[in-house]
């Protein structure tokens, strides 16, 4: 099998780690990995605030590079949910770019919904002895309904403890750019995911996406919180 | 029709943030809620089917809308029913008014006549004008907009509630619902024996036989279209189903959805007045169809599916939003998900337009709606729509405009990379501040600590 990391911009600058051991953890199960280096943004960003004039481009770059991989896996359920269900709106008014995008979109997956739906592998080998809350990402939780599959890999990880978490699947509050533009409404999401986390009595929270991680990871750091927020395929790549 | 004024929902939000007997509140009931809903809706295993059916059957409606009305107006008058046509809330308001003139009228709850602000209109004719449904009626003494589709009053105490309540019965009254319920019971229950008029909404208005079908638990609707002389019923041009079979989906979708009952306590059926040899019933029964914007949203292929709402509040119940600002902030009849698509589509942009961005786009409301409505996308299609037409600020133009000009060209991210982890740093140290709007980032938030290089740095490897 082979597939094309598909790193997000989020993850190639600021979490480097969660996009090595997304290698990692895919190279392990037998998948090599392609990572097309001409790859920048998605175009989510413009895309949710509105700019889909400025999206359309980098949707089309997203196309172009993608379009040959077999497979294409994000850490990210919202970039992937980005090609996956909002292509097809961006581009709907150029038919044949629509079309492309659904193709695309087709082989694009998130890479817990990789590794569970694609490969049908639940156990990626690895061991991680702490205790873990998992916040359900919005997007990959119903733009791509992944429910089961990050739970299920957790479950198969060795000396790992689920802790459960209340209210998982409210939002976090990130949002792009509502976090900053309604300040006052995300940081009170935010507190209520982080009162719940604390709450677990887990010692990291992880989830499919780096963006609420770094809210997430923002709020516990500005209260000094010893949680520590760490990516989904850093808990797999994890020995 | 004048400007409407800018809903500023930031400041609204912020406001209702630092009521904390509103955040009890409406944590509390959405809660409820939703603890109510969820096992009433995951007994029937065919939900999504019945979801998927309900916006078919309403999606087909609306694009032949003339035809079911027609047919609805023609079945109406054969049963001895008087239909009148109203363009917007000004004309419908005016029907009403003249029907209604100088008589006393018992109104039920219904969010058309709040988004036309019926009772002012009525009042202006001379008519004395009262709500029939409890929540409505504690607001109609407050003076107040109700601030949830179908808990309208979920915003006040019930210390607050007594207030209200021992004026208007003239004696004090303890703040315990019980005692506060019969009290208002005792009070309505004149008004309704008094009443020449009662006016309600309408859930569902069936072609095939001209029956309206309202819901409520309170009784006060089956009094108010059986006890007064004249019923006159008040629905938007959508409300509109071609066949009664239809009603058991909307009817197990629409309690279970809405209060989390498997059927609401009253669901009457209306067709026509009273007729000879029957005991009760209206001997006037008018039916008022109002477009007011409604028509023009029709037209509107990409917001067509908002004119499927079954107004059951569900949305509201589930949005992280929502249950942190409350209805007022919205500053209309519809608040929540489907009050952030609904308002800038009959209010305008320019008025309207922040609505459409008060979401993360968490999806939760797209997931509950019981007609499958995508408000996600709805969301996401408006806030396009404000970038186009109202413009976005200048801020937010640089930004996006900086950012897709350095995605295009990976040599361009490479280098700006580096630009920002440098000044990253500074900021990080305080050397340096964030720019607006980023500053509001770090009011509640720490920036992430940045890599000593990004992945693609390490890609050659």
């Amino acid at each position: 099998m082979r597939a094309a990391l598909f790193v997000t911009c989020l993850v190639d600058q600021l979490f480097p780690a969660a996009g090595e051991a997304t290698m990692t953890v895919l190279r392990r199960l037998g998948v090599s990995v392609d990572v097309p280096i001409a790859q920048t943004c998605c175009g989510q960003v413009a895309f949710n605030d509105g700019f889909w004039d400025e999206a359309r481009p980098l949707a089309r770059r997203h196309l172009d590079i993608f379009e040959h991989a077999d497979a294409v896996v994000a850490p990210s359920g919202s970039c992937a949910a980005m090609v996956r269900e909002f292509y097809p709106m961006l581009l709907r008014d150029e038919p044949a770019l629509m079309e492309r995008a659904q193709a695309v979109g087709h082989r694009t997956y998130e890479l817990s919904q990789f590794l569970v739906d694609v490969l049908g592998a639940d156990d990626a080998g690895a061991r991680f002895p702490h205790r873990v809350a998992y916040h359900p990402a919005c997007h990959g939780l119903r733009a791509l309904g992944l429910r089961e599959q990050p739970l299920r890999l957790l479950g198969k990880v060795r000396d790992l403890e689920v802790r459960r978490l209340g209210g998982a699947e409210e939002c976090c509050g990130f949002g792009g750019m509502f976090a900053v533009k309604f300040e006052s409404l995300s940081s009170a999401m935010l507190d209520s995911k982080i009162r719940a986390i604390e709450g677990s009595g887990a010692d990291y929270v992880t989830a499919t996406d780096a963006s609420c991680l770094m809210h997430i990871g923002g709020g516990l750091s500005r209260r000094a919180s010893p949680i520590r927020p760490i990516h989904l395929a850093e808990i797999l790549a994890a020995q | 029709m004048k400007p409407s004024p800018h809903i500023d929902f930031d400041r609204n939000a912020r406001e209702a943030l630092g009521n904390e007997f509103l955040q009890r509140a409406l944590r509390s009931a959405m809660v409820r809620f939703r603890e109510l809903q969820a096992p009433v809706i995951a007994e029937i295993p065919e939900w999504q089917a019945l979801r998927a059916y309900a916006h078919e059957v309403k999606l087909h409606t609306l694009g032949r809308l003339d035809r079911y009305l027609q047919q609805l107006e023609q079945e109406v008058s054969a049963r001895g029913g008087r239909v009148h046509w109203a363009r917007d809330g000004g004309e419908a308001a005016t029907i009403i008014a003249r029907l209604a003139r100088g008589r006393y009228v018992v109104k039920s709850k219904s969010m058309t006549s709040e988004e036309i602000h019926l009772n002012e209109a009525l009042e202006r004719a001379g008519c004395e004008v009262t709500e029939g449904d409890l929540g409505e009626y504690l607001i109609q003494l407050a003076g107040e907009a109700p601030s949830h589709i179908i808990a309208p009053v979920v915003h006040r105490s019930k210390e607050s509630i007594a207030e209200l309540l021992s004026a208007a019965a003239g004696t004090p009254l303890p703040a315990e619902p019980e005692v506060l319920t019969a009290a208002a019971r005792r009070l309505l229950r004149q008004r309704f024996l008094r009443a020449d008029v009662g006016i309600t909404g309408v859930n569902f208005a069936v072609a095939e036989t001209g029956t309206i079908v309202v819901v409520e638990n309170e009784g006060n609707i089956r009094l108010t279209t059986s006890l007064p002389r004249i019923h006159i019923a008040l629905m938007g041009i959508e409300k509109v189903i071609p066949r009664v079979a239809d009603l058991a989906v909307f009817l197990t979708l629409l309690p279970r959805a809405a209060t989390g009952q498997r059927m609401s306590s009253y669901v009457s059926f209306i067709t026509g007045p009273r007729r000879p040899g029957e005991a009760d019933g209206p001997e006037e029964f008018h039916l008022v169809i109002m477009d007011n914007g409604r028509a023009r949203i029709q037209a509107d292929a990409e917001m067509r599916e908002s004119l499927a709402c079954i107004r059951c509040g569900a949305c509201l119940d589930v949005c992280p939003v929502f249950e942190r600002t409350g209805g007022h902030a919205y500053e209309s009849e519809y608040s929540g998900p489907i009050g952030a698509v609904i308002t800038p589509l009959y209010r305008g942009l320019r008025a309207a337009g922040d609505l459409p961005f008060a979401s993360s786009l968490c999806g939760a409301c797209g997931e509950v709606c019981p007609v499958k409505i995508d408000l996600p996308r709805l969301l996401l299609e408006l806030r396009a729509r404000v970038v186009r037409e109202r413009g976005a600020s200048w801020s937010e133009r640089i930004f996006v405009r900086a950012w897709t000009w350095v995605m295009t060209r990976p040599a361009r991210l490479g280098f700006a990379a580096r630009a920002a982890r440098m000044l990253q740093r500074l900021v990080r140290r305080r050397l340096l501040p964030l720019p607006y709007p980023f500053s509001r980032w770090t009011v509640s938030r720490d920036l992430p600590v940045p890599p000593a290089r990004a992945f693609r740095d390490g890609w050659s490897k």
